[in-house]
């Protein structure tokens, strides 16, 4: 009975919870005890607040039984990436520099969460300050892969992503920089969002690149992303990034948007480097979309493919030196007691408080932005980001989405690729380019290898047309069973 | 495979604030070497006339009401410093 409750995607959740089938103390409880039975192998959470959890529970049931239920979330638990400010909850972005840091104040997501009457209470792991693909990059140990406690989960909201595809959550929010939400719903077998740039607000997401950030969702179904993307999109005065666009109800659209739409499918997606069974998972969706009616047309994207990790790395670690240079052990965060002087009590306490990829990307992007560099690196990298927006700007002249892989394979192996940083940038290589752009993507599951690891088909949609990208995806999903096959964890 | 790169590990690191181990230095430098190596081959792409993109986002520039609102409380504002005395920050010595 248990079982079909943490399975069960957020949306039939909600309508028992409506219906009174079910009450919200009794679902937390459901996924409190799963929690307690896997999570001391697959941990996904740094932390999370059982007292408070249980009492916001209650105030969603006594809520729903005076009449008061504030819409389908009331009542439900969400995971936030540890990277998501929460009043008075741990901000620890897996790293030892905010160990002990407790958010003064709400992210914007969390304030629009509160009010729908979502349940905040867990903190998700993920790559120390989102910097990674695997989670083997925070602080307090790696994340694994509920389909192969051998396997990453992926990064950097690998915890977010574990902990809905163990049934520890119905859902999740994460953020996405260059794949790290998609990459990691891949390698879990569930959905991940990363909305247009601007459409959810940043205020209170801990900024890594912050022309790339962007908070998504991590869940069971698309329509699940739809139900979570429509309660955090919109605009908000505290980020000036976000921008004013309506906010259609997602979930009512899914049912509305069936058109036989213009899918592109970027030969160069389909190159040397990707595995042959997650390519073949691929094309077999492909001709699903082409069975069901739509224009499939093959398009090229040349720069995107060849240039995007390059550009991101450049571009991505800039932004980071710069954001990162706020931790210095003065006002907040870890703080060397070995510092002899001003200086070096920053010198000592970031070098005590930072991971080796944070330090790694922290020099690179300090060098790339250095006299003498700027315009050879980082500048150029901006120019090649402004050609790669424009080739997606003209392949959506004749498509309404595009298909690809999320990743080139599978889930690798924990340690596989945590010695060479560079292999490990290249998974990111079908992601990357749509933060480039600013475009929104969603991974949904298309099946799994012969060894049973799941594999994900990404979908690229035109800027703040999500009600459209997720109503294509949702018609894949409305074909397949994928979304209901969950790891065994036996 | 290692790279010789123009990166100087140890100018760039005083810049950053960080100070490295040994160990880090030598690692950093060859991981650094090869992935500057592969960044490289931006220079096979000809961006003659094209303006750099800093973001994507279609807004060009937001203006606020200049309007006073209520900030953080200080003691909510102290909450996560390392050390204070009388709603004060308290670092090293900074002149002598």
């Amino acid at each position: 009975m248990a079982d079909e409750l943490i399975f069960q995607p957020a949306a039939r959740l909600a309508a028992q919870l409506t219906a009174g089938k079910i009450s919200s103390v009794r679902l937390l409880q459901a996924f409190l005890s799963r929690t307690m039975a896997v999570d001391g192998r697959v941990k996904a959470f740094n932390s999370h607040d059982e007292t408070g959890a249980l009492v916001q529970a209650r105030a969603a049931d006594e809520r729903r039984a005076a009449g008061r239920a504030r819409g389908p979330l009331d009542g439900l638990p969400v995971g936030l990436k540890d990277v998501i400010a929460v009043e008075g909850q741990p901000l620890t972005c897996s790293s030892k520099m905010l160990a002990n840091f407790i958010s003064p104040y709400d992210a914007t997501v969390s304030v629009k969460l509160k009010a729908a009457g979502a349940i905040l209470w867990g903190r998700m792991n993920m790559d120390e300050f989102a910097m990674g693909s695997s989670t083997e990059n925070s602080a307090f140990g790696p994340t694994a892969n509920p389909w192969d406690l051998s396997r990453v989960p992926g990064g950097s909201s690998g915890g977010a992503a574990a902990a809905v595809a163990a049934g520890e959550l119905p859902f999740a929010l994460g953020s996405d920089t260059g794949g790290s939400i998609r990459q990691p719903a891949a390698f879990c077998g569930i959905v991940g969002l990363k909305p247009t740039y601007g459409l959810v607000s940043r205020y209170g997401l801990a900024a890594f690149a912050s022309s790339l950030d962007q908070i998504g969702t991590l869940t069971r179904t698309v329509e699940d992303a739809a139900l979570l993307l429509g309660a955090i999109a919109g605009h908000d005065p505290q980020d000036s990034t976000s921008f004013r666009t309506e906010i259609p109800d997602y979930r009512a659209e899914l049912k509305k948007r069936r058109g036989t739409w213009r899918l592109g499918v970027p030969r160069e997606y389909f190159g040397a480097g990707l595995d042959p069974e997650i390519g073949a998972a691929v094309k077999s969706a492909i001709e699903f979309y082409r069975q069901s009616g739509c224009e499939i047309k093959e398009v090229s994207l040349p720069l995107a493919a060849e240039y995007a990790v390059a550009v991101y790395y450049l571009i991505a670690t800039a932004e980071a030196s710069s954001n990162l240079a706020r931790y210095d052990g003065v006002r907040f965060g870890h703080r060397s007691t070995k510092a002899k002087d001003t200086v070096d009590l920053y010198c000592q306490s970031r070098a005590e408080g930072f991971g080796e990829e944070v330090k790694r990307r922290i020099i690179l992007g300090t060098h790339v932005l250095s006299s003498g560099y700027y315009d050879a690196y980082y500048m150029r990298a901006q120019k090649v980001r402004t050609l790669i927006r424009n080739e997606f700007v003209c392949v959506f002249r004749d498509c309404d989405a595009l298909l690809s892989p999320t990743t080139p394979t599978a889930a690798f192996r924990l340690g596989e690729k945590s010695a060479d940083p560079l292999a490990m940038y290249l998974n990111d290589i079908y992601t990357i380019s749509v933060n480039l752009a600013g475009l929104p993507g969603v991974s949904i599951p298309c099946g799994f290898t012969g060894t049973g690891l799941p594999i994900g088909l990404q979908l690229i949609g035109q800027p703040f047309q999500e009600a459209d990208l997720l109503a294509i995806a949702h018609r894949y999903e409305q074909g397949h069973d994928w979304h209901t096959k969950h790891p065994a964890l036996s | 495979m290692s790279t010789k790169s123009d990166l100087n590990l140890e100018y760039v690191a005083n810049l950053a604030r960080l100070a490295l181990t040994g160990a880090e230095r030598e690692k950093f430098s060859r991981q650094l070497g090869d992935i500057l190596h592969y960044v490289e081959k931006l220079k096979q792409v000809n961006v003659t006339g094209v303006e750099p993109m800093a973001h994507a986002s279609p807004v060009c520039n937001i203006w606020a009401a200049d309007t006073a609102r209520p900030g953080l409380p200080v003691a909510a504002a102290l909450r996560n410093a390392p050390a204070q005395r009388d709603h004060m920050i308290v670092v090293p010595k900074v002149v002598e």
